[in-house]
């Protein structure tokens, strides 16, 4: 693959060798020595247009365990007003010499434009751009799940080695919030979707899009029914953003404990869930708000193992698209 | 008007088809139609030919809503390079929106427009006044002064922005009544649009781009006809974009409403579908719609709901286009391509002739803008000779860098589309011939 | 397992070196001097390399428990993935990442043979020895392989060979096993004389 832009373009044989290949990722990182000399001498540069300290370090260790060299590039603020445009930025990083790009950004498709636009010859890798795509979020959301549930719908009690080789045909996964907003979303319900997976959204009516009649998922306002009679496998949490609610005629729902109080998930909610669902947040949480503590620190809760994922997920992109020879990779992914 | 005929050239148009029909000759002199006659029966002795089987000749086209960026910024556009697109493109008369630095709101200003437009001599300039001082939408511009001066502003608008205050909308309808105005609006319902992108729709929702809502448009537009129906003054509607506002114009004139609409022509053939490349020469306001509302504003234009096709010409530098698209700014080119946009969509498939073509492009307009005395005139003996030869039969791939604007953000870069501007006549001189655009004064004009 | 250029499945000009005998006999051959050599089995596993390298551990594994039932062939055997070692990675198009399941004994203190089918560049000898290293520290490593095929790259040697096969650089070894190949065992040869070259 040439780059990782967005998880609508992976087919469910690719998604399912990045997962594979994520989990031996997975298994060398609980060796004492966690490095491997895979990616020695190649160039990763992590271009932030967009404060995200997690993503950075979970890309940056990814990359550093493959013994890549990692050049941290923070470029905040909107590139036409605050200076350097993404094109001459582009540029820069194409004289240093960048192999791969993982880029953060705050405008929708930013990602797409450095990989299409003739600016610079490195792999790019969508580390979130704007309210469109998280693509490595959806893929370590997607191992977390096929860890815990895969062949759950086949009637397997537990995924034979940790679920290689299978998709995730027949869970069911409810992602709960603004899915308006949310990249998550988007690259959750599209990457699930070619898993076999059947998804939920709930929101409130106001954060779910216009349009999202065309996306391959259902969607309900009501969280209660959807965890009572639809019995998902897994609930996604997605963070509520604080700004949501304030702004007057603009909020999106009239107070955070309304919000709570329809939309969150607390210990009553998690109890009305089969025995085997997990519970996921991309982080970081609103706890109280989302997520109550009780919902967030159980058993379900799979949070700080998705962290975890999240390097393996990354360390398995990042090889995918920079350990062969990148003249005969055709497909962008 | 200053008389701009840069010599004695007579021209002879050999063969030509006024609006589409039998083909004539037809004879300029001095300025004026001279004499239309049977093929070959005008006399070449001392006159420029032009062989012209099979071309098309309409009245110069007239722009009801142009942006030529000067004053301020003249690096995207200048009257000069503005208008020398408008030639190119067979216009002979743009209506300069008024968003410029500063703002077109005061005498000053619309006069110094119409003055650079009178010394660049590729087409007559008329600047659109300013609703409101400096686009705010807060207090009214003084109208009248911008009426009464050298300039004779008849087109009022905030266009870029939206009168979105129904007081203030009100207002305005009413005072132009004064001095024969009209108000040309910016549908946009701001609180509604804020920080939007593009359509709202299938596509947003997959892209990630804030949705540019229809109904946004729409309820300013239902307003508006209401408003100028009580306060019976005539609104005309910038841009309509969607499948509603072109039944909103229906209903609005079926009650008797004075309401004209213009479309444009990248949403008579673009839809949103493109925003899937992030390429921000489509980003643009009222932004591209889906095919339904496309196939829509062709039916409005077809049955006469909607009475002009305007370019909303808007250049733009390279560096506020070749960037996020979150960060680039809205608008596209259209003047050298409009012709051509509407000769495919609508002539081409046989739901205009040429004649409603000189009705959409040339005489409506100009009925609107109040300068029907000197552009969009019939094609007849002692009529001024501001015409448009077209050759329709002719295809042309569009290379944004090589147009006659200054700016390069055209949608239709590398498409090929059909028909071909030969000439352009303003009062008799020739500003296009063969197709490339001839200065007033040789060296002058043509080289900003 | 770095047989040369990729042979296509039904080269006729491939002459057959070693049957399924030949295979059997060089095993049992090989198993008897990994014995020898390690003065019995305790403290022996062996790491098969993918893909044949694998099903040839697993084969001498039950040689070596024939030979002394105390070698436990279940716990002794693993397979070592060197994929993320190699140093070709970016001269082909990405290679999926192969899975290293060690023996449940574990590696460390204990004697390692490595096995693989054939012998050629010895670099992904070297990228297992690499390998090896980040996952413990063995007491002695060895080499077994089925052929030896010559033309080494960098200072590596067998210690255990069940045939040894001078070859042209150009030629191809290509080894069939059952386990991996549903036919019967076999190492062929093939590309010699005109055919130099033009094949690569």
């Amino acid at each position: 693959m040439k780059h990782l832009l967005s998880t609508a373009d992976l087919s469910r044989d690719e998604a399912v060798g990045l997962l594979d290949t994520a989990a031996r990722m997975a298994a060398t990182q609980s060796r004492e020595i966690k490095k491997l000399p895979t990616l020695r001498g190649r160039t990763v540069v992590n271009l932030f247009f967009e404060d995200s300290t997690r993503t950075r370090i979970s890309f940056e260790t990814a990359a550093k365990r493959l013994s890549a060299d990692v050049i941290n590039f923070s470029a905040k603020g909107s590139s036409v007003s605050k200076g350097e445009s993404l094109k001459d930025t582009a540029l820069t990083l194409h004289a240093m010499g960048a192999d791969a790009v993982v880029v953060r950004h705050w405008a929708s498709g930013a990602p797409y434009q450095l990989a299409h636009a003739g600016w610079l010859d490195a792999a790019v890798l969508n580390a979130g751009d704007g309210t469109h795509m998280h693509p490595t979020q959806a893929l370590l959301d997607a191992y977390t799940m096929r860890r815990h549930l895969a062949g759950r719908a086949q009637g397997l009690r537990s995924p034979h080695d940790d679920g290689v080789g299978a998709d995730l045909t027949g869970l069911r996964v409810a992602i709960v919030g603004d899915v308006l907003h949310s990249r998550v979303a988007r690259a959750n319900v599209a990457l699930l979707h070619t898993l076999g997976a059947e998804v939920t959204l709930v929101a409130p009516p106001t954060l779910v899009p216009v349009g999202v009649e065309a996306w391959p998922c259902r969607t309900s306002y009501d969280l209660d029914a959807t965890l009572v009679d639809w019995q998902p496998d897994a609930v996604m949490m997605l963070r509520v953003q604080r700004e949501r609610m304030s702004g007057g005629a603009g909020a999106f729902f009239p107070s955070p404990l309304e919000y709570a109080r329809y939309y969150g998930l607390d210990a009553r909610r998690l109890a009305t869930l089969p025995e085997h669902a997990i519970v996921m947040h991309p982080g970081p949480m609103n706890r109280g708000l989302e997520i109550s503590a009780e919902a967030a620190d159980s058993d379900r809760a799979v949070i700080v193992e998705q962290v975890a994922n999240g390097i393996a997920v990354r360390m398995a992109a990042l090889y995918l698209l920079m350990a062969g020879d990148r003249s005969a990779e055709g497909n962008d992914l | 008007m200053t008389e701009l005929t840069a010599g004695p050239t007579t021209y002879v148009l050999r063969g030509v088809r006024p609006l589409g029909g039998d083909a004539v000759d037809v004879v300029l002199d001095a300025g004026t139609v001279a004499e239309i006659t049977a093929v070959g029966a005008a006399s070449a002795d001392g006159a420029t030919v032009i062989e012209a089987a099979d071309h098309v000749l309409l009245p110069g086209l007239v722009d009801l809503h142009t942006h030529l960026r000067e004053p301020g910024r003249e690096d995207a556009e200048t009257v000069a390079s503005g208008t020398r697109a408008a030639a190119v493109g067979g216009f002979t008369a743009v209506h300069a929106m008024a968003n410029t630095s500063p703002v077109a709101d005061t005498a000053g200003v619309v006069e110094q427009v119409h003055r650079l437009g009178e010394q660049a001599g590729w087409a007559d300039v008329f600047p659109v006044g300013a609703v409101t001082v400096g686009l705010d939408g807060e207090r009214l511009a003084e109208l009248g002064a911008m009426a009464d001066s050298a300039a004779r502003v008849r087109v009022f608008s905030d266009d870029g922005k939206c009168v979105h205050d129904p007081v203030l909308m009100r207002r305005a309808l009413e005072y132009v009544k004064a001095f024969d105005g009209v108000v040309a609006q910016h549908a946009q319902e701001p609180r509604l649009t804020d920080g939007a992108q593009m359509n709202e729709g299938v596509v947003s929702a997959q892209v990630g781009l804030a949705g540019w809502p229809a109904v946004a448009e729409e309820a300013i537009i239902a307003r508006d006809v209401l408003l100028a129906e009580h306060v019976g003054s005539r609104l005309h509607v910038c841009h309509l974009s969607t499948a509603g506002s072109v039944e909103i114009i229906r209903w609005a004139k079926s009650r008797g409403i004075d309401v004209t609409a213009e479309v444009t022509p990248h949403h008579l053939i673009l839809t949103d579908e493109l925003a899937r490349t992030y390429d921000a020469t489509y980003k643009v306001n009222p932004p591209l719609r889906t095919a339904a509302d496309v196939e829509a504003v062709r039916d409005g234009l077809a049955d006469g709901t909607i009475d002009i096709v305007a370019t909303d010409h808007a250049p733009h530098t390279r560096e506020d286009k070749d960037c996020e698209w979150g960060a680039a700014a809205f608008g596209m080119t259209g003047l050298e391509t409009a012709l051509s946009v509407v000769q495919q969509t609508m002539v081409d498939t046989g739901r205009l002739t040429w004649a409603d073509v000189a009705r959409v492009l040339s005489t409506t307009p100009a009925r609107i803008g109040r300068v029907e005395a000197v552009q969009g005139r019939p094609i007849a003996v002692g009529e001024p000779a501001n015409l448009t030869l077209v050759d329709p039969s002719a295809r042309r791939v569009v290379d944004g860098t090589s147009q006659a604007t200054a700016s390069a953000n055209t949608p239709f870069r590398d498409h090929e589309l059909p028909g071909q501007v030969v000439a352009t006549f303003l009062r008799g001189r020739a500003t296009v011939l063969d197709g490339v655009p001839v200065p007033v004064h040789p060296g002058v004009g043509g080289a900003r | 397992m770095s047989p040369g250029p990729a042979l296509p499945e039904d080269d006729p000009d491939g002459t057959t070196v070693l049957s399924a005998s030949d295979v059997a006999r060089a095993l049992t051959r090989i198993a008897h001097e990994i014995v020898e050599r390690a003065r019995g089995v305790d403290d022996l596993v062996l790491l098969g390399i993918p893909t044949r390298g694998v099903t040839l551990a697993h084969r001498l594994a039950a040689r070596l428990a024939q030979i002394d039932p105390a070698f436990d062939a279940e716990a002794c055997v693993g397979e070592l993935d060197v994929t993320m070692y190699r140093d070709d990675l970016r001269r082909q198009p990405t290679r999926a990442v192969g899975v290293t399941r060690l023996p449940a004994v574990g590696i460390e203190n204990r004697t390692v043979v490595l096995v693989d089918d054939v012998l050629f560049s010895g670099r992904t000898i070297r990228a297992a020895l690499d390998a090896l290293g980040d996952i413990g520290r063995p007491r002695a490593v060895r080499l077994a392989c089925l052929v030896d095929r010559g033309h080494r790259e960098v200072p590596i040697r067998p210690d255990f060979v069940g045939k040894n096969l001078p070859t042209a650089q150009s030629e191809r070894v290509r080894v069939r096993l059952e386990e991996v190949d549903g036919v019967a065992d076999s190492v062929e040869i093939a590309g010699r004389a005109e055919g130099d070259g033009s094949a690569r």
